[in-house]
């Protein structure tokens, strides 16, 4: 079958559900949906359209991005505009089906916004609302709109319309396109996209591969699980242009195993595009052949390096090796081999359904197009989103993100992850592109945006981010094995209240080694965190060093808890819970903590009953 | 060699890249790599037994023990750690009465932690049998184990 009669059959399916005549809810049942209960939400829609006797679709879709607002659902009544809901229940969906699908009443108080052909005064468009606004997405297009696991969803939304333009092209000038978009890698470090292939498609050889990095290892982030858990055939899509344009056959997906339900989406996808001879041997009769294995991760933070992937696909421990040759001249089985991240494959699948000057027309002159990020931390609106690059950090965190909850102050924000440094509050106005942020000391990395307020101690986040570093650390090369081990032992010391000033320097000169001297990615800038906070935060470390206090109350040989006098009622609620048996006092007593004893866990705080808050923690320790 | 191993080989053509799918799958249906399992698999891929130590103790995937009936993995990502996953890991470890990394004596609970789940819009959050449990505090912990965990 050709595609045009794919697109034609799969138009029509999807016109007959956004815009036909049965009433139709999308429940966005990803990761996240489902943590908040989505399935639940599901059954009971079904069971009570059931009940109620009408005609009605139940569609799982992906995650639109407003993870804060789950379980996220929209409703489809004929002639009216897709109204879409936040925290939806079980009970809410059984009354929904009631209010809204039999007598046409909006929910007002859990409306989020509608997506109508013709805007309405009434209803907020869900494009306007704050957390939209500013935002433009390409590669999260479907996701939240579309069934996943439906194929048709995907052609109907100009899917696989970019691999037929392909096969009109020379790979040649697929490549060409690619460049004149302007886009570059989306995994961390930012290489044009277009050279790398460039390099593979002159390497000698006949056969090459091309490896999709699914390995997502940030802590933080999960972009590239969204994109595969809500519209998989996109990464298919760009995993099929660039073997193309490489002059690959085969390709692999390195997906990490903590994914599940993102490995059984592209399983099925991967099984759908071959049955309609949009993947596989003579693609869409062209004589081209392509096939995608999945190879799932075994947990380790370094398989997300180049060479230590290739490794690890072929069957061995994880480890690196040195660079050149690089990858696409010999990379797996010794082969030209290109690695990709999941959104640069989704990007290339959108500019080659659409055209390069679409795709650029967004971002900086140095960065193009758009960027997805995880929002996350202490910031009101948690989720994805997708924006234009050059936007400023600011209008990231205040403008879509809400600010910070419950009236906290700001304080930094973490990019990067483990590779990446913190922003402080004086740095707001950066404008988020690749060449802005290396010149904050920090790096664009995957898209993980950890933001933190007073309560975060970035003393403790620099040891934190070490820790995480010197326990993925592959043990191969000295600098990062034992250089790790060591600024770890010295942050441990400076959150414990046993560092001295001299430590400082210590850290910043076996930082900087550490930079020079390591292997791979990851000991090249395993430091990084601990030097932007040094850069950024110095007055913190002081503060634990000198004054041997922790301002945010976090370290906790820094901080102690104590019973206010005037608000103990005695009701014994914390004698009880207190591990050590610190706290002595009798019923409808004044209570005390015997600060010899007290292992400072909280235990005593988290129980003592609201309407008394009797027990402080306070910064430093009790003289 | 055990059955299930057998039918367990029988879906692979015993190339060394296919270890760790391999190790994957073994792992999957006893719960866990055994020694003997292990030996059974260098044997059948003809590669030294120290080959697939060295590949099982690499990954974080691989436990060498028996885990829990409620298998429990904690995250330890950034997010959640912002947001108090240490405090949570600690009463679970209070509750349970078992450490991370440990499976209790009748091998009912087991607590691991992994670098990020994924759901970190949610944090702080732990998966039960991979079920994910998200937005904790400590008294949400109290409340998922007082219900025994269902
Ligand atoms: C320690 C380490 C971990 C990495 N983890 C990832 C990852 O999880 N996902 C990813 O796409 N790239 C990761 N990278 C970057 C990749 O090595 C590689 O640069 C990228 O996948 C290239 O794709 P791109 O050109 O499309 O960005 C990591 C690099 C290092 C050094
Ligand atoms: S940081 Fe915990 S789920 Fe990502």
């Amino acid at each position: 079958m050709d595609l045009n009669n794919l697109v034609a059959e799969a138009t029509k399916e999807w016109k007959e559900l956004i815009k036909g005549d049965t009433p139709a809810v999308f429940v966005g049942n990803a990761t996240c949906g489902r943590s908040a209960g989505s399935m639940d939400v599901i059954e009971a829609f079904q069971q009570e359209i059931e009940k109620q006797h009408i005609e009605c679709n139940v569609v799982e879709v992906g995650c639109i991005g407003l993870c804060y607002l789950e379980p996220l659902v929209m409703v489809y009544k004929p002639g009216a505009p897709l109204v879409c809901y936040r925290n939806i229940g079980t009970k809410e969906a059984t009354a929904l089906v009631d209010s809204h699908l039999i007598k046409d009443t909006i929910n007002q108080e859990r409306l989020i916004g509608v997506i109508s052909d013709t805007p309405q005064a009434a209803l907020p468009e869900l494009k306007d609302i704050p957390v939209m606004k500013p935002q433009v997405r390409l590669v999260l297009q479907n996701c939240g709109h579309i069934d996943p696991n439906n194929l048709n969803h995907y052609i109907a939304n100009k899917g696989y319309s970019g691999v037929a333009k392909m096969l009109t092209l020379q790979p040649e000038d697929v490549i060409e396109r690619i460049k004149e978009s302007g886009l570059r890698g989306r995994g961390g470090a930012g290489f044009p996209t277009w050279r790398k292939w460039q390099f593979c498609r002159d390497a000698k050889g006949t056969s090459k591969y091309l490896i999709c990095n699914a390995d997502e290892g940030d802590p933080g982030a999960f972009m590239n699980r969204s994109l595969l858990e809500g519209d998989p055939h996109s990464l298919l899509e760009g995993m099929i242009i660039a073997a193309y344009a490489i002059g690959a056959s085969t390709g692999y997906i390195y997906c990490r195993a903590e994914y599940p339900l993102a490995l059984v989406r592209l399983r099925l996808a991967i099984q759908q595009a071959e049955e309609q001879k949009l993947l596989g041997d003579d693609i869409l009769g062209s004589g081209f052949n392509f096939h995608i294995k999945i190879k799932e991760g075994a947990g380790a933070f370094v398989c997300g390096e180049e060479t230590a992937l290739i490794a690890s696909i072929e069957g061995s421990r994880g480890m690196p090796r040195p660079r050149p040759p690089f990858p696409a001249i010999a990379g797996l089985w010794g082969k030209p081999t290109i690695i990709n991240n999941v959104e640069t494959l989704a990007s290339v699948a959108r500019i080659m359904q659409n055209d390069p000057a679409w795709f650029s027309q967004y971002g900086t002159e140095m960065s193009k197009g758009t960027k997805t990020f995880a929002l996350v931390g202490k910031v009101q609106n948690t989720g994805l989103i997708e924006v234009p690059l050059g936007i400023s950090l600011k209008e990231i965190i205040f403008d879509i993100g809400g600010g910070v909850p419950n009236n906290k102050k700001f304080k930094a924000v973490q990019t990067g992850g483990p590779s990446g440094g913190c922003i402080p509050a004086h740095l707001l106005d950066i404008a988020m592109d690749y060449d802005s942020l290396a010149q904050a000391g920090t790096i664009m990395g995957s898209g993980g945006l950890v933001v933190m307020d007073e309560d975060t101690c970035m003393v403790d986040v620099a040891r934190y981010f070490l820790d995480f570093a010197q326990k993925e650390s592959c043990g191969e090369c000295a600098p990062c094995r034992l250089g790790t081990k060591q600024m770890l032992d010295i942050l441990e010391d400076i959150t414990s209240g046993k560092g001295t000033i001299e430590d400082i320097e210590l850290l910043e000169s076996m930082g900087d080694g550490i930079k020079k001297g390591s292997l791979c990615g990851l000991g090249q800038t395993a430091p990084n965190p601990v030097l932007t906070t040094l850069r950024y935060f110095r007055n913190e470390y002081e503060d634990h060093i000198i004054n041997k206090k922790c301002t945010a109350k976090v370290c906790r040989d820094l901080k102690y808890y104590d019973i206010l006098p005037d608000k103990c009622t005695g009701c014994h609620i914390c004698f009880k819970a207190c591990p050590t048996n610190a706290i002595s006092g009798t019923a409808k007593q004044l209570h005390q903590i015997d600060q010899s004893l007290c292992i400072k866990c909280g235990m005593c705080l988290d129980k003592c009953p609201v309407k008394f808050n009797a027990i402080e923690c306070y910064a430093g320790n009790k003289i | 060699m055990c059955e299930c191993l057998e039918t367990i080989f029988k879906k692979f053509k015993g190339k060394e890249e296919e270890l760790i799918p391999l190790l994957q799958s073994v792992q999957e249906e006893a719960g866990f790599l055994s020694e003997s399992a292990m030996r059974d698999i260098a044997k059948f891929l003809r590669i030294p037994q120290s080959k697939v130590h060295g590949v099982a103790t690499f990954y974080a995937q691989f436990r060498f023990k028996p885990k829990g009936r409620k298998h429990i993995m904690l995250c330890r990502g950034t997010a959640c750690h912002v947001k108090g996953a240490p405090r949570i890991l600690e009463e679970i470890e209070n509750h349970l009465e078992i450490k991370e990394g440990e499976t209790s004596a009748d091998l009912e609970h087991s607590i691991e932690s992994v670098a990020c789940i994924g759901a970190c819009s949610l944090a702080p959050c732990i998966t039960v049998n991979n079920k994910v449990h998200a937005d904790l505090t400590p008294q949400k912990i109290e409340a998922l184990f007082n219900k025994r965990m269902n």
